[in-house]
Formats: structure tokens, C-alpha cells, sequence
């Protein structure tokens, strides 16, 4: 959280290799406390120093809610992304002090519903290893459908049908094995909400498939983080705080201006919460929108950006920041 | 009798739409009074014929003595079912709600405390507020909640009225609550006893 919260001092406790792919990481607090309790589905920014450029991703917490000893994480391996994953994998290790944000919740059970309808894609799996112990732990009712690549890609699949029995339901699709959505969708008891997490073909599908079958919008839930896309570097402006610089290419408009500095306020860094939407005052040119939050209208409108993934092309982008 | 037309109030205060056929594996109707006209409206679409296999009415006639169960039976859907009153009917809606799948699509229709009654028993199944279609149909009759007491009036017409539990003249306010289903009477004459205003039809 930019705004107020402290932020988190912590140590690498421990890191884990679960699979080729997928590390996992845990965080105590430096100074011994307890860290905060959080609901399933949370997340923290990690914020790393990597050789001198600040990069801050979130993250998925994956630990038993009620267990303030420590959090832990799963960071999938990226080969072509800007470089946060791979940092995670090639150079964190056990000792190394980091620093955390306080944990934010975009993708909450809903504690209304009668049951639970997980679906997860590949490392969609995180949020769900900590929403399941608390909907365990609150006596819900609740199914997992995991969808990953091949048996040696499934990360925790061993460990959750361990503990969750024939809640868990897996498919591997080296194996052609598919979620059947439609017959899922169709079985299930009124008042069942559906979350799902996963790659965005799976967030849609699920999503569309839903509303064809007459599930209420607010009954289908789900969380995609987006990665700040690359592009061109490009120039731009700030009129309240009189600055001008130039936004790098694997660098976001968040970035830049946290660069600057300037505080600018932020919440997920992926696109997905709202916390960082920013007037534009002048826009010569054309803003690529990456984002989940502004409408079409607004995107169209070219009045309001979100930092934290869109960017721009053209002559001029005056922010009002 | 056409589509109820209120003034603009507090956010509490519930607005209605006008029901059209949903997309899902069943339809579960439940009006009151002058709402059978707005079940009729909606199955008079061409796009609601292929609904009526799987669809179900719960019907009662309203307060004011408006019964419309003839047109709704030669309607021709799955079910249909009157009911006295809709206390009467209240165990077999719950019953509908827990053996129904998602997919079921709910329409309510006729007096606001029908439908807001509707509204509770569907959050209380575990459906979103929102996935609840309403549309107002007939008398503008309230279900008040004394929010000194808590008994709850049904039908109130007149504003002030006198609580029929507790016996204190209760000011009728837009505030509503979902979870009760009412909306909120409050107090008229708590700092001058006795000093209570001339009732008001306000709800006819």
C-alpha cells in the first residue's frame, strides 16, 4: 500500500525450488514480530533492488492465513518478462533482507456464498493454497478445479489432494485432460460463487461461459495481475510536481515517475485495482491502455491513465501528478 | 395498471426495473396483486416462450383483494401455484431456493415488500442482491419495521401511523433495509409526546 501503511522490513527465511518453473519463498519480519493476519487471496508488492533498478511486483499470498510467523510466496520463472521473476529465481536467498508492502485483498471469498467454486490455471494456484485453510478453517464448503501443464508443472497438486481429498480436482493437459465447465457450471448448488485465477483465455472463458448460463455477474470472481508490458520509451511530462523525463522501455509510467521522485499512489501495480488512475491534462498522440479498470468509454476518451501498465506514443503526455 | 413511477430519494431506498426474459436452466416467479400483469407482459415476449417448461410461479393476491391467478394459470408454465398469502408461501419458496441449482433466474413482481421479501429469501440462499429481477406493480403500500420495537406492519398506507406492536406513532422513512425487508419507521413524537401530525395517505 503506497499511501499511510508502513511497509514491511523482512528476511528470506527460506527458499524452496518446487518445480523447474517455480520457486517458493518465505518472509519473517526482521525485527521477530508477528506479521499481519490476511484473508485469502491477498497480496503483497515485493520490492526488490535489482542492481540498481527498483522493481516491485505483487504477489499472491500463499500461507495459511492465520499463520503470522512468516508469508510465503510462488514466483514462476519468466524467461522474457522485465526481469522481476528472473531476480526472484537467480538471486534471493535465504538471509537476504527485502522489504514487503502490507498484504491488500482484490480477490476475497465472498462469505455469503453457500460454497466455493475454485478454478485455477498454472500459478493461478497461489491465492486458492490460501483461500482453501481459510474456507477450511470456516467450516465452508468448497471445490478446486487445477488446470497445469504436465504432472511435473503441478505445483502443490501432491500436497493439496494430501489434505483436500476428492475436493481437489486436477487436469493435466499434456494428458488432454480439460475442466468439462459446462457440466460443472451446470451441477452446482444455488448460491455458489466462482473464482477463478489463471491465464487470461481461462479468465474469459470462464467468465463467458458463466453468463451464458445465467450466472449473476457478482457470483463470478476473478483476479489477473498484468505484467507492465514493454514498448518504446517515450516522453512526459508532470504539471503539478514541474517534471519532465523520459519513461525507458522495460520501464513502466509508474516506475518512472516513482523514479523522479515523485509518490504516487499505487495498490497491485497489475492493472487490475484502480489506486493509481491519473488525469491526463494534455495527450498528443496515443495512449496504449493495458489496464482492467478504466471503462472503453474512458480508455476512448484518453482522459485518465493508469501508470502502473499503459503507456504512450506520440509528441506529447502531460499528467496531472 | 402500467410501470410505477417513484421520486428520486435517499440511495437505501430500492429502485425496480421491468422484468425481461433471463438467460438460465430455470425461472422461479413470485408476485402478488397487480404483479401477475408484469409475469403476463414478460411471457407475451416471443423470446419467453421456450421458458415455460422451465419455469415456476408462486402467486398470492394482493392486499387489496387483486387476484390474477386465472391469467397466470393459462399462462401454461411448469408450475404454478397460489398461495393465501405470502407467510403461506414462505416454505415452499425456501424450499424452491434450496433444491435449485445455479442458473435459476428469480423474478419478483407486485407490492415492494413482496418483492423485497423475495429479495431476502434469494440473499438468504446465497444469490446476489443484484441477480434478483423486480418491477412494481400495483399499491404503493409499505412493510415498516418500528425501529423501536422491531415488529414489523405490513400494508401501510398512512404517514404517521401507529405501530400495531408497540402502539407509538411511527414516522414512515424512505431508509430500507434489505436484510429485514422494510423500511424504517421511526418515532413522530419521541420529543413532545402527544404532539403527533394528522395521518397522510402517502402510500396508496
Amino acid at each position: 500500500m503506497s499511501v499511510g501503511a508502513p511497509k514491511i522490513p523482512v528476511v528470506v527465511a527460506e527458499v524452496v525450488e518446487v518445480n523447474e518453473l517455480i520457486k517458493r519463498f518465505r518472509f519473517v519480519r526482521r525485527d521477530g514480530a508477528a506479521m499481519p493476519i490476511f484473508s485469502g487471496g491477498s497480496h503483497v508488492v515485493v520490492e526488490m533492488d535489482d542492481h540498481g533498478t527498483r522493481r516491485m511486483n505483487p504477489y499472491s499470498l500463499m500461507s495459511h492465513p492465520a499463520d503470522t510467523m512468516g508469508y510465503e510466496i510462488s514466483v514462476r520463472r519468466d524467461e522474457v518478462g522485465r526481469g522481476g521473476s528472473l531476480y526472484m529465481h537467480n538471486h534471493v536467498k535465504p538471509g537476504m533482507e527485502m522489504v514487503l508492502s502490507q498484504p491488500v485483498n482484490l480477490f476475497p471469498l465472498d462469505a455469503r456464498a453457500k460454497k466455493h467454486l475454485m478454478i485455477a490455471g498454472g500459478i493461478g494456484i497461489t491465492p486458492f493454497v490460501a483461500q482453501m485453510a481459510q474456507v477450511e478453517t470456516m467450516g465452508g464448503r468448497f471445490e478446486l478445479h487445477y488446470s497445469v501443464r504436465s504432472p511435473a508443472l503441478g505445483a502443490y497438486v501432491d500436497r493439496l489432494q494430501q489434505h483436500y481429498g476428492p475436493r481437489v480436482h486436477v487436469y493435466f493437459d499434456e494428458l488432454r485432460q480439460q475442466i468439462d465447465l459446462k457440466t460443472l457450471l451446470k451441477s452446482q448448488p444455488l448460491g455458489t460463487h466462482i473464482y477463478v485465477c489463471g491465464p487470461k483465455g481461462m479468465i474469459g472463458w470462464v467468465h463467458a461461459t458463466a453468463k451464458a448460463m445465467g450466472w449473476p455477474d457478482r457470483a463470478v470472481h476473478s483476479e489477473e495481475f498484468l505484467a507492465p508490458p514493454v514498448g518504446l520509451a517515450f516522453d512526459v511530462q508532470l504539471a503539478a510536481s514541474g517534471k519532465s523525463f523520459t519513461v525507458q522501455p522495460n520501464q513502466s509510467l509508474l516506475e518512472a515517475i516513482e523514479a523522479a521522485g515523485v509518490e504516487a499512489p499505487y495498490l497491485c501495480r497489475g492493472g487490475a485495482c484502480g489506486q493509481c488512475e491519473t488525469e491526463v491534462l494534455r495527450c498528443d498522440g496515443h495512449i496504449e491502455h493495458n489496464d482492467h479498470w478504466l471503462t472503453d468509454d474512458q480508455k476512448a476518451a484518453n482522459t485518465k491513465i493508469m501508470p502502473c501498465v499503459s503507456r504512450f506514443r506520440g509528441a506529447a503526455l502531460i499528467l496531472d501528478r | 395498471m402500467t410501470k410505477t413511477m417513484f421520486e428520486p430519494s435517499i440511495t437505501s431506498r430500492p429502485v425496480y426495473g421491468v422484468l425481461s426474459p433471463g438467460v438460465g436452466s430455470a425461472h422461479l416467479f413470485v408476485a402478488d396483486g397487480e404483479g401477475a400483469e408484469a409475469v403476463c407482459d414478460l411471457f407475451a415476449k416471443a423470446e419467453a416462450a421456450e421458458m415455460k417448461s422451465a419455469s415456476h410461479i408462486i402467486y398470492m393476491p394482493g392486499a387489496n383483494g387483486c387476484d390474477r391467478s386465472a391469467a397466470l394459470q393459462a399462462l401454461g408454465v411448469a408450475q404454478f401455484y397460489r398461495a393465501p398469502s405470502f407467510a403461506s408461501a414462505q416454505p415452499r419458496l425456501a424450499k424452491v431456493l434450496a433444491d435449485a441449482h445455479m442458473g435459476l433466474q428469480v423474478y419478483a413482481a407486485g407490492t415492494e415488500g413482496l418483492m423485497a421479501q423475495v429479495a431476502t429469501a434469494a440473499q438468504a440462499a446465497g444469490l446476489p442482491y443484484e441477480a434478483v429481477q423486480m418491477e412494481h406493480r400495483g399499491s404503493l403500500a409499505r412493510r415498516v419495521q418500528c425501529v423501536h420495537c422491531k415488529g414489523v406492519t405490513e400494508n401501510v398506507t398512512l404517514d404517521p401511523f401507529v405501530c400495531s406492536h408497540c402502539g407509538l406513532s411511527l414516522f414512515v422513512r424512505d431508509h430500507f433495509s434489505r436484510r429485514i425487508a422494510a423500511f424504517q419507521g421511526v418515532n413522530i413524537d419521541a420529543e413532545d409526546p402527544g404532539l403527533v401530525p394528522a395521518s397522510v395517505e402517502r402510500f396508496k
